[in-house]
């Protein structure tokens, strides 16, 4: 509590092995409550696999992660969400087959739990809940700039708009904290532009955000804070400004985006 | 509009007896009412969970066994040289401790198999199945074996101001079916409209997406097991005490196949599917025996079965409404359709 923010998510000495692939080692760091971190590194440097691990989908091979004080360890992905740490896919970010209406009724899950036989007998606060829940999802369907598409099934949409659903369906778990992961991959520059706008929105409501990205000016403008990966490893960790003047960091992975900016 | 059809068709149902009086007919529409509450009960596993119960027939099977048993009473020597007797209770008791008992075993297989799911599912399904028929089988002191369970009673309720009332009729079991099957028909369309269904559905769709919004795997689909099991089971139960015998050919594998067919004919995951399913399935054998031979009676309910899902490949129920609302909403589309074509465009392949 010295610092400027109490630390929302702690990830200590987190180590994965696929058979004798070193996919993270040694990975330390922490998220601020309210902060947007940004984690990056060329392909395969183990940032979904990060993801993975922090949201409980990967066990590690040694190492813990706790979120406001909670270990993480163990614990099953659908536990990890119902202490409103979550999550978005790099691909599979919808349900197909459903309405993007009936797609937040089902990421609603969360706020919707009543009791079975209430729900069989449709008793009263079954209903009062199903209608806030239909609220809710019309009100999101509205956040997120769908309203004409909210009858079509997910499937049918485009990929910007995929991922669109893909972000309110995680807004709608009542996230304390969202991981996005490559959340503009796909979009065109209006469409990241708009997003950046919606992840500000969504920070400003007081949720902490950790981002994969690869779109580095979408990075640079939206991030208080930025962690590099490569080879599995951390190799430098500040905010934007440093980050684009870190020779090590240049040299792994900006190349080619510093030469150009 | 859905509801009109439903009360619509319920009270078509409702009228059969009082206009229909081929006793034969009627007798086979009660058969065809009770394996289409467990088609219902399977088609909530497969259409609305993805999970494919090969067994199905054990829940039944075993609404059937300790209805009948409640029912009739036993008396069996236990290991140590106890004895456990039983008196006869009540059929509707049974009926009741069917439910029950069913759920429980939809529970403890559900719990033992939903940790792996899919193909194992079906192998644990299957196995349970055969394990319960030999056990109906062989252990003869409490089933009778292949001696079967005879006269069982028939369920008796009683009705306020009439007193009670013995189903013995044929008039009396087809409205106790009716019955039965609009309350697991609502219960089952109350449930997969909840949230309940909804994370069914979600774990269907897209597992990983789904457990990331906090639905719980084991839980959701454990659930959808023992709701399954126990409406298999008050299917069972209604079986054993309209027939009034039961012995272990109860069990067999046929039986699932026919369930599986209702369901995946009539349109899985849609909730009127198993009941027209049902329907064509069950009655086509009795349709079919005064017209023809009866190595070519199987040859046509095979040969429907294939034209039904080369047609209609979803379902009947699910391809007739695709049909019916895309011919409803064509004008409307002629005007969408191409943004929606350079939309879709844009994605990678």
């Amino acid at each position: 509590m010295t610092t400027a923010r109490a630390i929302a998510l702690n990830v200590e000495q987190v180590a994965v092995r696929f058979g004798g692939l070193v996919a993270l080692s040694e990975m330390n760091f922490t998220v601020g409550e309210g902060e947007i971190v940004s984690l990056i590194g060329p392909n395969g440097a183990g940032k979904t696999t990060a993801f993975n691990v922090m949201t409980g989908f990967l066990d590690p091979a040694h190492g813990r992660v706790s979120y406001r004080g909670t270990a993480l360890n163990g614990l099953k992905p659908h536990q990890i969400a119902d202490l409103g740490l979550i999550r978005t896919f790099q691909r599979t970010s919808v349900f197909p087959n459903d309405t993007v209406y009936d797609n937040l009724l089902i990421g609603l899950h969360r706020q919707g739990r009543v009791g079975l036989f209430e729900a069989i007998l449709g008793l009263p606060r079954a209903r009062a809940s199903e209608r806030r829940l239909r609220e809710r999802a019309a009100e999101l369907v509205e956040w997120v700039g769908l309203e004409r598409r909210a009858y079509d099934p997910a499937g049918s949409l485009s990929y910007g708009e995929q991922r669109l659903v893909g972000v309110a369906l995680a807004l709608a778990a009542e996230p304390s904290m969202l991981l996005l992961d490559e959340p503009v991959s796909g979009m065109n520059a209006s469409e990241t532009h708009t997003f950046v706008e919606l992840i500000r929105n969504i920070r400003d409501r007081g949720v902490t955000i950790l981002l994969v990205e690869h779109d580095m000016p979408m990075v640079m403008s939206v991030s208080d804070r930025i962690v590099v990966l490569n080879y599995g490893r951390i190799i430098a960790e500040g905010p934007p400004e440093a980050i684009r003047n870190d020779p090590d960091v240049i040299e792994a992975y900006l190349g080619q985006g510093a030469a150009r900016a | 509009m859905r509801a009109a059809i439903t009360i619509l068709t319920l009270a078509a149902f409702a009228s059969v007896p009082l206009w229909l009086r081929d006793p034969y007919l009627l007798n086979a529409l009660i058969t065809t009412g009770i394996f289409m509450i467990a088609a219902m009960s399977l088609n909530l596993l497969l259409g609305f969970t993805g999970q494919l119960s090969l067994g199905h027939i054990a829940f039944f099977g075993i609404g059937a066994y300790v209805s009948a048993l409640t029912s009739l009473g036993f008396d069996i020597g236990l290991p140590g040289g106890f004895r456990l007797v039983h008196e006869p209770w009540p059929p509707i008791v049974g009926f009741v401790l069917a439910i029950l008992v069913a759920g429980l075993c939809g529970y403890f297989v559900g719990l033992l198999s939903f940790r792996v799911r899919g193909a194992y599912f079906v192998i644990v399904t299957i196995s349970f199945a055969e394990v319960v028929r030999l056990v109906a089988l062989n252990w003869v002191e409490l089933t009778q074996g292949p001696l079967a369970l005879t006269n069982i009673p028939s369920i008796t309720i009683g009705l306020p101001g009439l007193g009670e009332l013995t189903l013995r009729t044929k008039f009396h079991n087809y409205y106790l079916v009716l019955a039965v099957a609009a309350v697991a028909y609502l219960l089952i369309s109350r449930l997969v409209h909840s949230h309940f269904g909804r994370a069914m559905r979600g774990l269907m769709e897209n597992e990983t997406l789904a457990v990331s919004v906090g639905i719980d795997v084991t839980r959701t689909l454990t659930l959808a097991a023992v709701i399954s099991a126990a409406i298999a089971g008050a299917a069972g139960s209604l079986y054993a005490h309209y027939i009034r015998i039961i012995d272990p050919e109860v069990f067999a594998f046929i039986n699932t196949v026919t369930m599986v067919i209702m369901v995946i004919s009539g349109g899985k995951g849609s909730l009127a599917g198993p009941v027209v399913g049902g329907l064509i399935f069950g009655l086509l054998p009795v349709m079919l025996r005064p017209i023809m031979a009866p190595e070519a009676q199987w040859i046509a309910y095979g040969g429907v079965l294939i034209v039904i899902l080369f047609v209609l490949p979803r379902g009947i129920v699910p391809s007739l409404a695709q049909r019916f609302a895309k011919r409803k909403r064509k004008a409307a589309v002629v005007a969408v359709t191409p943004v929606a074509f350079s939309e879709r465009a844009k994605e990678p392949a």
